[in-house]
């Protein structure tokens, strides 16, 4: 019995050491994600993918991923676990690895690293982002026209300058069609917390908002604004299984194409350190078809998107005026520069709030 | 017949040594059958999360690294519980700690101040530790004011104070208004041990916390009113020892730890002040503590441990593809085998035969 058992253990060893060998010739990609893969959010938009990137390439790459890595002094081992397993081009996708990235990108340069959403680079990491903003503009535009309080309710997440902008850009939106639109912002502190999520969205329609946004990942919001007959956006992901009559578009990150043309040229040896900051035009996101709104409204977004997409529309175009009635330097000609986007700490005028930390 | 769980006329000596034996047999058997359900090789899964971190340097660094925050915070809540002070906030005393350690490091960034400066950063964050620490504590005596509570409320207050900081008056003005200092300069910076690796001078300060820990408990008069406080507050009494000036100094000696522990966090592994600088090291301590039996070495080992399921869980799920639920099952799995076999110390099984007669005629 006792043989039997040894030999079995043997065997199960052995049958995992030849699984291991045969995938040692393919090149390793590896994955840091900030939540779990079930928060049906940011992360599974990023594992989304990572499918979409193992569905292509398939043949020539072995992923792997950890999740719910947090943002702080566990993230740097975790990178440094995927480089030691031996992945040679990593990607961290969360603002708060921006620094251990970088840590571990000087220790290993012989490996690459692509970094989400961060403004620090080095010979052998890259940044990659998406302009979501523009997304929030044709948002803005859908919620004026469908509110019927002419309050918005907006969940943020963290006041970082991607969150800000897409407030101000939604903001800006709303007011061409109904200059006296309100906003009522509700700070989360978190990234992904269903149950503050959903209290955040019943605050906010309590305090009379009608249509909820959100930049939390959960789709909590969205099922309290379907209980409650309100209208909602979705965020990262199509939620819209979580109210088939409250979403009205979503913002969908699509990195699928962007992580499959980056391993593509690892493996064509063409990797380059570089900064992508992509929008409607380089379909780094989409917008989910607009759905649960009169034809009207749904033409006004597809005229925006369209007008986005083609670069005759900025969501930020000049002049930008700031919560103070005073005029936003304008850095980028006709509308405001990338720097001014990526580090935006203010908010414009109309928001009858007061951003946290100025 | 049933069986009763029957308490001992005196704690098993046997058993204690045994417990944490039998727990880990326990856990082996249960994920065993977990992986096989799960259709992963049990035998590799075991390996990855308990063998392989042990058989290279880097993981043991990075243990050791994972270990310290637990490991200082654990003994300064064991001092706490021994004398029956229950100490929950030690994340806001670590919190507080890390941000007064960085004042200094964020007021002397890019002059020329010298060799003083993470000495002062460690002293500083070891007061205000202290002193966070001693809020609970003296709304404990003066008002009796439960400590629990207060201590666990000041944790949120900490945390939106560093929070307010980082996004505010102290944010890095190069860094596009993202929430973080600016990486602390060389000399505010906690050495590292080993070049290229991750181990710095916080792990020596840890031991030599465990070491005097365990001088304080077993040879002195200060360790001896703690335990007694704690176990007999009536005899101590009689004894004349004063439990509310106990109350203050362990709070005080924990909270100092707490902070202790936040500024090398900070200043060492992360680098600079930002939020979520604390993955929850103070509430992860109160289970160090209790693994450890609220004695020195044994948080030392228990803090060890629990860094060692850390890393393997991460190892895990690069090597074999196991999800993190399952790490996080296993180590619930873990703890629970620990305290359910540490019942048998003070208990036993026992059978009992009702009798039958006495059971029909009650009908």
């Amino acid at each position: 019995m006792r043989k039997s058992v040894l030999a079995l253990a043997a065997g199960l060893l052995l049958a995992g050491s030849v699984s291991a060998a045969s995938a040692a010739d393919k090149l390793k990609v590896g994955f840091i994600y900030l939540g779990p893969i079930g928060d049906l959010g940011w992360t599974y938009q990023h594992d989304v993918g990572r499918q979409a990137l193992v569905k292509e390439l398939g043949d020539k790459i072995e992923t792997t991923y950890l999740e719910n890595v947090p943002e702080g002094p566990d993230a740097e081992r975790a990178i440094e676990q995927l480089v030691r397993a031996g992945n040679k081009l990593i990607f961290t996708t969360s603002f708060g690895y921006m620094d251990p990235t970088l840590k571990v990108a000087k220790k290993y340069p012989n490996v690459h690293f692509e970094h989400s959403t961060g403004y620090k680079r080095d010979k052998n990491m890259s940044t990659y982002s998406a302009k979501w903003y523009q997304g929030r503009y044709i948002q803005g535009l859908i919620a004026a026209k469908m509110s019927k309080s002419g309050v918005l309710g907006y969940i943020g997440s963290f006041p970082i300058p991607e969150v800000v902008s897409g407030i101000n850009a939604t903001i800006l939106a709303a007011q061409t069609i109904n200059p006296n639109i309100k906003v009522k912002i509700i700070w989360a502190n978190t990234w992904f917390d269903p149950g503050k999520e959903a209290d955040a969205a019943k605050a906010l329609i309590d305090q009379g908002a009608d249509v909820i946004m959100q930049h939390t990942d959960s789709p909590a919001a969205m099922q309290i604004a379907s209980e409650r007959g309100k209208l909602a956006f979705g965020q990262d992901s199509e939620m819209i299984k979580f109210g088939p009559k409250t979403q009205l578009t979503s913002i969908l990150d699509t990195w699928g194409p962007y992580y499959i043309e980056r391993v593509k040229a690892e493996l064509a040896g063409t990797w380059k350190s570089e900064d992508t900051w992509g929008g409607l035009d380089s379909h780094m996101f989409a917008m989910a078809p607009y759905t649960n709104m009169p034809d009207d409204v749904k033409k006004i977004a597809e005229d925006a998107q369209a007008a986005i997409t083609s670069g005759k529309l900025h969501p930020f175009k000049c002049p930008v005026i700031g919560q103070d009635g005073k005029e936003i330097e304008c850095k980028g000609g006709a509308n405001l520069d990338a720097g001014q986007i990526l580090g935006m700490n203010f908010y414009v005028k109309g928001i009858d709030d007061k951003l946290p930390g100025k | 017949m049933q069986l009763v769980l029957e308490k001992r006329a005196e704690r098993s000596n046997t058993i204690a040594l045994v417990s944490p034996l039998i727990a880990i047999g326990l856990t082996i058997v249960t994920m065993t059958i977990l992986f096989a359900i799960l259709g992963k090789n049990p035998l590799l899964a075991l390996h990855a999360y308990f063998i392989a971190p042990l058989t290279d340097g880097y993981s043991l660094q990075e243990i050791a690294v994972k270990a310290t925050p637990l490991v200082m915070i654990a003994i300064g809540l064991s001092l706490c519980y021994l004398a029956n002070a229950w100490n929950i906030g030690a994340e806001g005393q670590f919190l507080i700690g890390a941000v007064a350690g960085s004042w200094i490091a964020v007021k002397t960034q890019g002059t020329d101040a010298g060799v003083w400066v993470l000495p002062a950063m460690f002293v500083l964050a070891a007061a205000a530790g202290a002193l966070y620490a001693l809020i609970p504590a003296i709304c404990k005596v003066k008002f009796g004011a439960s400590e629990i509570l207060t201590s666990l409320m000041l944790v949120y207050v900490a945390d939106l104070f560093l929070d307010y900081l980082v996004r505010g008056p102290w944010r890095d003005p190069h860094g596009f208004n993202f929430p973080t200092t600016a990486e602390f300069d060389p000399v505010a910076t906690v050495p590292l041990l080993i070049e290229g690796g991750r181990l710095h001078l916080g792990s020596i300060i840890a031991l030599l916390v465990v070491a005097g820990a365990a001088i304080l408990l077993g040879r002195t008069i200060k360790g001896f009113e703690i335990r007694v406080v704690g176990a007999a507050p009536r005899a101590a009494r009689f004894g004349g020892f004063n439990a509310n000036q106990l109350i203050i100094l362990t709070f005080a000696v924990s909270g100092a730890l707490a902070g202790l522990a936040g500024i090398i966090e900070v200043a060492g592994p992360v680098g600079h002040l930002q939020p979520g600088i604390s993955p929850g090291y103070g509430f992860t301590a109160i289970i160090v503590a209790f693994l450890g039996r609220l004695n020195p070495l044994g948080i030392l080992i228990a803090g060890l441990f629990l860094a060692l399921t850390f890393i393997g869980g991460e190892q895990a799920q690069i090597a074999m593809k196991i999800p993190l639920d399952v790490t996080k099952v296993f180590q619930g799995i873990l703890l629970f085998y620990v305290l359910a076999c540490d019942s048998l110390i003070l208990y036993r099984f026992k059978l009992v035969f009702p009798n039958r007669q006495v059971a029909s005629g009650t009908h």
